[in-house]
């Protein structure tokens, strides 16, 4: 197990730097000039050369990648183009909110997945399976900006129950009031999932549920619910450890999204303004640090997959 | 019929589907004795495995008891709620199934498997479960039970894990065990193994064995009763030496003769009984078999034929038996 661990982390290098290169370069390719930050009426076309040559702009581009690459091994990620502070502090500060809003929904999206995806298989063809089945699809369907702004017209707008934006409100520092926040974001990232991870779990129990092991458990005086609760789900689980690594991405995309509605003061939001700033240290380092979250992440749900499966742990 | 263990009366099961409905089990009546293995014969869809799901009440689907008793030490199991069911299953009726490489769940250690079925009936510690299950695993002859305790099911073999589902179903000492072709997906070796030990520990628990092959040589081997099903019926039933030596049904002839024999001359050709099945769909007026069987009378088609008893205890349902029609039969009727 330990083996498969350092094997993997090792394998992510090659795989960050390679990340690196290609944002690098799409960075560049993509229109748009970041010294028009620096820009104002009274410089002349020397002033911005100037600015242009202090800061690299005009070296080719593999020096310029070479410059930062050296410039991150030592630990500086740069500083912003916009607001001169350092992009790691930026992070920093961005980045507890964007984890615990992801791991929030990972969780939720998880718990709420499985429970609905085991009593829909259950109830194979009855009514609560059909309307599970219709709103999965609804929820596999609906794009999460428009669900976002339907939520906040809902439960802000017209009811008055949360509020919309922001993470706290100023002044207040209460665990409830960041709860009442949190809501909403957590839902709009979490609706996607909840609905794939219950389809796979309900496909999964039901062919899980034919196998003999089920009829022989059944034969030893196992209970229904024993048997799907106990027996049942530790097998329908696999594919959702798969899932799990596989929707991280939507995750840290959403994220973007869904922190940019609400103002949800975390990387995504970030990263979406320093896009439209032409930031180039800091979308670097939102980049770095998305991608190494989802290698990370499938990393987890490697090790996950041999803990649960004890076939996997075989053959590693 | 005193000391029996198990009475079925006239059970009948129905599967009801979109197209009408399917009599898979169409009357039949046999019992089991203490302590004594009993075979149920017969090709796939004779409803040899329906009759003995109905017995641990797990029809499936949309199969339903629809006529008949099943009696265990004087109580119908039919009458008994679902709940009650649970505790009979596994700790009073147990049974084994056919493929031991699915059987068990591979997810968790084998040990694991069978301590729950322990604990789930009996009143002990996780850890006194857990010394019991390595007492049955030893029992049924799996070598260092104490280290195998903790293996997952793909790392024992075929015959290992069948061993595994024996010790599972034996666990809370049953007065039943219903054994489902437990030796069908094993190797021929391996077969002889599982069947001894199941010999051995019907001695040892004094466990009563209700056996469901379509193999007569494993019934030949271990079994000292027969029943021999067709088309949901029983077809003929007796003790195995009736069985083998004078079968009274053209169907269990046919069954003999389609076995390969040792001692029997080489260039001796086996003779498969022609045709298919009856289709269970379909309304059966008289005998079962009467598109298959080379003696087909006219009466077979239109009438059912009763029991004739050669005996006490052996009989077959045939118009042939029946001596104003055949002449020189020499049975008397029910």
């Amino acid at each position: 197990m330990r083996r498969l661990i350092v094997k993997r982390m090792l394998q992510t290098i090659p795989m960050l730097i390679a990340i690196s290169i290609v944002s690098f370069l799409l960075i560049k390719l993509a229109p748009g000039d970041p010294v028009q930050a620096y820009i104002t009426p009274e410089m002349g076309p020397t002033d911005i050369e100037r600015i242009r040559e202090n800061l690299g702009l005009n070296d080719p581009i593999h020096i310029q990648y070479i410059r930062w690459l050296k410039n991150v091994l030592k630990g500086d990620l740069g500083y912003s183009l916009v607001n001169h502070r350092p992009v790691l502090i930026q992070i920093k500060e961005r980045l507890p909110a964007t984890i615990g809003l992801m791991s929030t929904s990972l969780i939720f999206s998880m718990i709420v997945g499985i429970i609905v995806g085991l009593l829909s298989a259950a109830n194979q063809n009855k009514l609560f399976d059909r309307i599970v089945t219709l709103i999965s699809y609804l929820g596999i369907s609906i794009p999460s900006f428009w669900f976002a702004m339907m939520l906040i017209f809902l439960l802000s707008l017209k009811l008055k129950l949360l509020p919309s934006i922001g993470m706290r409100t100023i002044g207040v520092h209460s665990t409830w009031d960041l709860i009442k926040h949190a809501i909403m974001p957590t839902l709009v990232l979490s609706i996607q999932n909840i609905a794939v991870i219950a389809r796979y779990i309900r496909s999964s129990t039901i062919s899980q549920l034919k196998e003999d092991y089920v009829i022989v458990q059944l034969a030893a005086g196992a209970s229904r619910n024993e048997i799907l609760y106990k027996y049942v789900l530790k097998n329908a689980i696999l594919p959702v450890i798969t899932i799990l690594g596989m929707s991280l991405p939507s995750l840290v995309s959403g994220a973007f999204i869904t922190e940019s509605i609400f103002g949800w003061p975390g990387m995504g939001q970030l990263g979406v303004t320093a896009i439209f700033s032409y930031d180039y240290p800091l979308i670097m380092a939102i980049t770095m640090f998305s991608s190494l979250i989802l290698i990370l992440g499938n990393l987890l749900s490697d090790v996950l997959y041999s803990v649960v499966d004890p076939r996997i742990k075989e053959l590693n | 019929m005193k000391d029996s263990l198990l009475e079925v009366k006239d059970l009948e099961v129905t599967f009801f589907n979109r197209n009408g409905k399917v009599r898979a089990v169409r009357g039949i009546n046999f019992d089991v004795k203490k302590g004594e293995i009993l075979g149920i014969v017969g090709e796939s869809g004779s409803g040899k495995t329906v009759t003995n799901l109905s017995i641990m009440g797990l029809l499936k689907g949309t199969g339903k008891v629809t006529k008949g008793q099943i009696i265990y030490k004087g109580e119908n199991l039919l009458n008994k709620s679902e709940k009650e069911m649970l505790k009979i299953r596994g700790n009073d009726i147990a049974m084994i199934f056919q493929d031991p490489m699915t059987s068990l769940n591979p997810v968790f250690t084998v040990g694991n498997q069978i301590t729950d079925v322990i604990m789930r009936h009996q009143k002990l510690s996780r850890k006194e479960a857990k010394k019991k299950t390595i007492e049955m695993l030893k029992m049924v002859g799996i070598p260092s039970a104490e280290e195998r305790y903790n293996n997952y099911p793909h790392e024992f073999s075929g015959g290992m894990r069948q061993r595994a589902i024996i010790a599972m179903a034996l666990s809370c000492k049953p007065d039943l065990l219903i054994a489902d072709e437990p030796t069908t997906a094993l190797d021929v070796t391996i077969q002889a193994q599982i069947l001894e030990l199941l010999k051995e520990l019907k001695e040892k628990l004094n466990t009563s064995i209700i056996l469901i092959t379509h193999d007569l040589g494993v019934v030949a081997n271990i079994c000292s009763r027969v029943v021999v099903m067709y088309g949901g019926m029983i077809m003929e039933e007796g003790s195995v030496e009736d069985i083998f030596y004078t079968p009274l049904h053209p169907y269990t002839k046919g069954l003999l003769q389609s076995l390969p024999k040792t001692g029997g001359k080489m260039k001796e050709r086996l003779i498969p009984i022609k045709g298919n099945p009856p289709n269970l769909a379909n309304e059966i007026k008289g005998c079962p078999f009467a598109d298959r069987c080379p003696y087909t009378m006219d009466i077979c088609r239109e009438k059912q034929p009763k029991y004739y008893y050669d005996g006490e205890n052996h009989r077959g349902m045939c118009w042939l038996l029946d001596k104003s029609i055949n002449g020189k039969g020499e049975n008397h009727e029910e």
